[in-house]
């Protein structure tokens, strides 16, 4: 364990362990943009920085070392801090009202804390390119204005979901987060999961459908076997949103793109919420006693007349994997070897 | 394996002879880039086809640049038992007079001839390595260029090439870094690190694999010495590389050359192709057993990719993107997470002299602080730009005012600027400072890799710093907040103050973010961004505060700052300007005094230089009043 003292209080650290990681574990803040404890560090923001043991670095990057001193609140370490949030604030759109994540932002949160004030923001030339947001995907859309090119979205692309659809283009002022070829989301790689969006700090990337949940409920996604835990933003009776639940073991707060944006299902019209069969050329809606002795009778009826093999099921991928289990064993009790799945098709 | 090198050495003495005949003219043309771009290939050319025309015989021969930029297209004749003849700003047709009168005749044309190298030339020119251009030069690392064949290998060894590498073949690789160390040599890429210690960095690590990187991304603006070194005497760096490799244990080296420099990519192929096959190159190495090859990677234009991490990055083919601190030494972990030693072009040049010289003698040149030379293109408003190459520690008035001649037109010096977008600015009272690593970094600007630009009292200051913000503006990776928008914000502002709307509080504001760049950025590029207006602000704080206060540019530069306006007293209404004027702003008539219509006039200036100088009619009014009074309509009530 290493000792570190930060502000005048001790703490101790396992080695390998950040000035960011320290100064939590001491209470401190300290306030960074780029940085997301579910990824690599990537050091470019430049809004953590802090002195240790007299020089100014990243408290994201830099390793503790025993007996360091860390101070977070020198002025030259608030002078660098503030004006790298006001260069940030420059090319930032302005107007917060408008934005998704107001009051829920990480560029206000560090804005507040730094103290911009309006007397020294005067003397800085703003410079904001009106590009229009991309609205090509069904279920989030990107903000330009609004991008801190933190790179946080394409760490997690690279690092959590592994697809790698977004990049880093162009140079300098002109850099942006892009796919390949600059060409809109909808056209790349991107499998609309929404990691990303979820750990935006800005509302750069922002909800196709904007909601505001009135309150949550505790689920299990019901997409496929995985069982993916989440959370059910809910307003009267209706879901409205869909989160993944950091604390499930499962997933750990992550949700592909199914079980993040697919739950028009549950409010849907066409939903069925009884079994139908169908009289006389036309579904009508029965009971699930009507329903299961119509099948067996169906089903022992054909068994029957042509022999079990003449038998088969096919299960879905929304079954659990004992519910898939229990499924052949009723086609196999039943004398039949036909069974499928829905994900082998 | 000297005994195989000398062998090699006499092979090549031996087959020059059999290539050269001394006795003929030899005739040499400056075929580097610079020469090329003037005409030089249309005046071999024009040689070759004169010679075969009169059936003369003579030798012709394409050479890298001798430093002498303002004088090109170069010709140099050489005849037998004469002196060097050197004929500048040659044209074909001056090149058929050459080839006439003294190659077959024996008139060595005085009035064409630039001068003469070396002793007993003709008494009508001047002895030019005794004159203001070379006698305060000291030439190490550029000693061949301009002089030999750079496409034939045996001109290098003929002048001790490959020497060097034979005899740290036969030492220990530590007493090679013992004698680096000794020498004192520090990088020539700018920031001027020991050599020898980086050396020793790289030969500590256990690795199965390790790497030697020439950085050859020479990007700053009028910068072109790595340019020259490798168009005039790429063996030299090939040999300074393989030496390197030799020394800390790695079998693979590569050139990282900016694909902007054709010329040199194509020389450095085929010196590395001709020292493969004299097994100076390439597997068992004279014999030793050890193996060294080398591969050129050309770079895409990216600046920053000169900055070592990014560059490795840029090799392994990432975005080339600096790799923020804290990180490995390049020299632990580079590429491909193996040790590297990266050095710029110059460095490793001038090593191989070191090794077969002894480090007395390259501590014998220079400071104590900073040993050799240094290379410089010297660009701007002077009287002999180029490339040029002096002892550490010379003064900075000798560069300008004698080996440069001074500034163009007889105008007054006003600052000269070092270290290209980096460096800094220094006025005239730090004119006596020595150039070296140390002394220029205290004054506020720095080496850096070598451009050296004159500015003069027709220059402005704010104009000069706002020039070099914009190309660090342009080529910042991007990667972090102080540079990506920090420079943008910079230039944004000088932008302002140049275009007459610089706001009180600009100056503050610039030097607070000055420090927040440097203090914030991630690499070198942003930490250095700065430099050029925190040095212009430090030196000529009074031509910002004349800009933002009364509008006025002092050196009569900034466009929406001045004003064109004719005095009716001096017009003679020659008509002149207004026949000139591309906008036809100018009405008068004969005998009617011009005036110019402030609404139509774009600022171009070319009515001014159209006036006769007897007349200087035309004039350049700058200053609050002014701008208002031609606003109004009334600029001649002022």
């Amino acid at each position: 364990m290493y000792k570190v003292t930060i502000n005048g209080l001790d703490v101790e650290v396992e080695q390998g362990a950040t000035v960011f990681e320290a100064a939590e574990k001491a209470g401190i803040y300290i306030p960074t943009l780029c940085y997301h404890p579910d990824l690599p560090t990537f050091g470019g923001c430049r809004v953590c920085m802090v002195e240790a043991d007299g020089k100014i670095v990243t408290a994201c990057r830099a390793p503790v070392t025993d007996g360091m001193v860390v101070k977070t609140d020198t002025e030259e370490v608030r002078k660098v801090r503030l004006t790298n949030v006001e260069l940030i604030l420059a090319s930032h759109h302005k107007d917060c009202q408008s934005c998704s994540r107001n009051n829920t932002c990480k560029l206000q949160e560090v804005s507040a804390f730094v103290g911009i004030n309006q007397d020294r923001m005067r003397q800085i030339r703003r410079s904001v390119e009106p590009v229009k947001p991309d609205d090509s995907n069904p279920f989030f859309h990107r903000d330009f204005t609004r991008c801190i090119l933190c790179g946080i979205c394409i760490r997690t692309c690279q690092e959590i979901n592994g697809v790698a659809a977004i990049d880093f283009a162009f140079r300098g002022f002109h850099t942006k987060v892009s796919v390949l070829g600059d060409k809109p989301l909808k056209d790349s790689q991107c499998e609309s999961c929404g990691e990303c969006l979820v750990r935006c700090p800005t509302g750069a990337l922002y909800l196709a459908e904007p909601a505001v949940a009135e309150r949550e409920v505790e689920s299990v996604c019901t997409y496929c076997g995985v069982g993916c835990g989440i959370k059910l933003g809910v307003r009267g009776d209706r879901v409205i949103k869909v989160e993944g639940n950091r604390d499930n073991q499962v997933n750990r707060g992550d949700l592909c793109v199914k079980g993040r944006f697919g739950f028009g299902f549950i409010n849907h019209p066409d939903r069925l919420t009884k079994p139908l069969i169908k009289k006389d050329g036309i579904f009508v809606k029965t009971s699930w006693d009507e329903a299961l002795d119509f099948i067996v009778d169906k089903m022992s009826d054909i068994k029957a007349r042509h022999g079990a093999d003449s038998l088969g099921g096919i299960s879905s991928a929304r079954c659990t994997n004992e519910e898939n289990y229990l499924f052949q064993k009723l086609f196999r009790a039943m004398g039949t070897n036909n069974v499928d799945h829905c994900a082998r098709l | 394996m000297i005994q195989k090198f000398d062998t090699i050495e006499k092979e090549a003495l031996e087959a020059l002879e059999k290539e050269q005949n001394n006795d003929i003219p030899q005739i040499y043309v400056g075929c580097a880039t610079c020469g090329n771009a003037t005409g030089a290939q249309s005046v071999v050319q024009t040689i070759k086809n004169k010679l075969k025309k009169e059936d003369f015989k003579a030798e012709i021969k394409e050479v890298g640049c001798i430093g002498m930029c303002f004088a090109e297209v170069l010709v140099d004749v050489i005849k037998p038992g004469q002196p060097r003849v050197s004929y500048h700003g040659v044209t074909p047709e001056i090149a058929e007079e050459i080839v006439e009168s003294y190659v077959i005749n024996d008139d060595h044309r005085p009035d064409l001839a630039l001068g003469y190298f070396g002793e007993g030339g003709p008494e009508d020119v001047e002895r030019i390595d005794a004159g203001d251009v070379f006698k305060n030069q000291q030439r190490v690392i550029l000693k061949n260029c301009g002089v030999i064949d750079p496409e034939n290998i045996n001109e290098y060894i003929a002048r001790g090439g490959y020497r060097g590498l034979a005899e740290a073949l036969e030492m220990k690789q530590e007493d090679i870094i013992g004698v680096l160390k000794d020498s004192g040599l520090r990088g020539r890429g700018g920031a001027g690190f020991p050599a020898g210690r980086k050396w020793e960095s790289c030969l500590k690590p256990q690795a199965d694999q390790k790497y030697v990187i020439c950085n050859a991304d020479e990007g700053d603006p009028g910068a072109f010495m790595d340019r020259s070194v490798l168009e005039g005497d790429p063996h030299s760096v090939i040999e300074g590389m393989i030496i390197a490799g030799y020394t800390i244990g790695s079998s693979k080296g590569y050139f990282y050359v900016r694909a902007e420099y054709p010329l040199a990519i194509k020389r450095l192929r085929r010196a590395i192709a001709q020292a493969k096959e004299k097994n100076l190159l390439g597997e068992n190495i004279l014999g030793t057993g050890f193996n060294f090859e080398l591969e050129i990677f050309q770079g895409a234009g990216a600046f920053v990719c000169g900055e070592s991490t990014a560059l490795v990055m840029s090799i392994e083919g990432n975005r080339g993107w600096p790799k923020p601190l804290p990180r490995p030494r390049t020299t632990e972990e580079g590429l491909w997470g193996k040790p590297t030693l990266l050095n710029n072009v110059k460095t490793f040049s001038v090593v191989p002299q070191i090794l077969s010289k002894g480090a007395e003698w390259f501590r014998g040149i220079g400071t104590e602080g900073s040993p050799g030379t240094a290379v410089f293109a010297l660009t701007g408003k002077i009287n002999r730009s180029g490339l040029i190459e002096v002892p550490m520690g010379i003064e900075l008035d000798k560069i300008i005012h004698e080996i440069g001649g001074g500034i163009l037109d007889d105008r007054k010096f006003k600052a000269v600027q070092t270290g290209g977008p980096s460096g800094g600015c220094l006025p005239e009272d730090k004119l006596h400072l020595s150039v070296d690593f140390d002394t220029l970094l205290e004054a506020g600007s720095m080496m850096g890799s070598g451009g050296m630009v004159v500015i003069d009292e027709t220059t402005c200051m704010v104009d000069v710093a706002r020039y070099f913000l914009d190309f660090t503006f342009e080529e910042s990776c991007g990667q972090c907040v102080p540079c990506r928008q920090g420079t943008q914000q910079m230039l944004e502002v000088l932008n302002d103050i140049c275009e007459g709307r610089g706001r009180e509080g600009d100056i503050e504001h610039l030097l607070e973010l000055g420090d927040a760049i440097i203090k914030g950025s991630i690499c070198g590029l942003g930490q250095t961004a700065p430099n050029p207006v925190l040095s212009t602000i430090q030196y000529f704080q009074d031509e910002y505060e004349a800009h933002i206060k009364d509008h006025t540019c002092p050196a009569l530069v900034c466009k929406n700052l001045i004003v064109y306006h004719i005095d009716e007293e001096k017009c003679t209404a020659c008509g002149r300007c207004r026949k000139a004027c591309p906008v036809e702003a100018i009405s008068g008539e004969k005998k009617v005094p011009h005036k110019i219509d402030q609404e139509l006039c774009t600022k171009c200036g070319i009515c001014f230089q159209e006036c006769p100088e007897r007349f200087s009619a035309v004039e350049r009014l700058t200053g609050k009043e002014n701008l208002a009074a031609a606003a109004r309509g009334r600029l001649t009530d002022v």
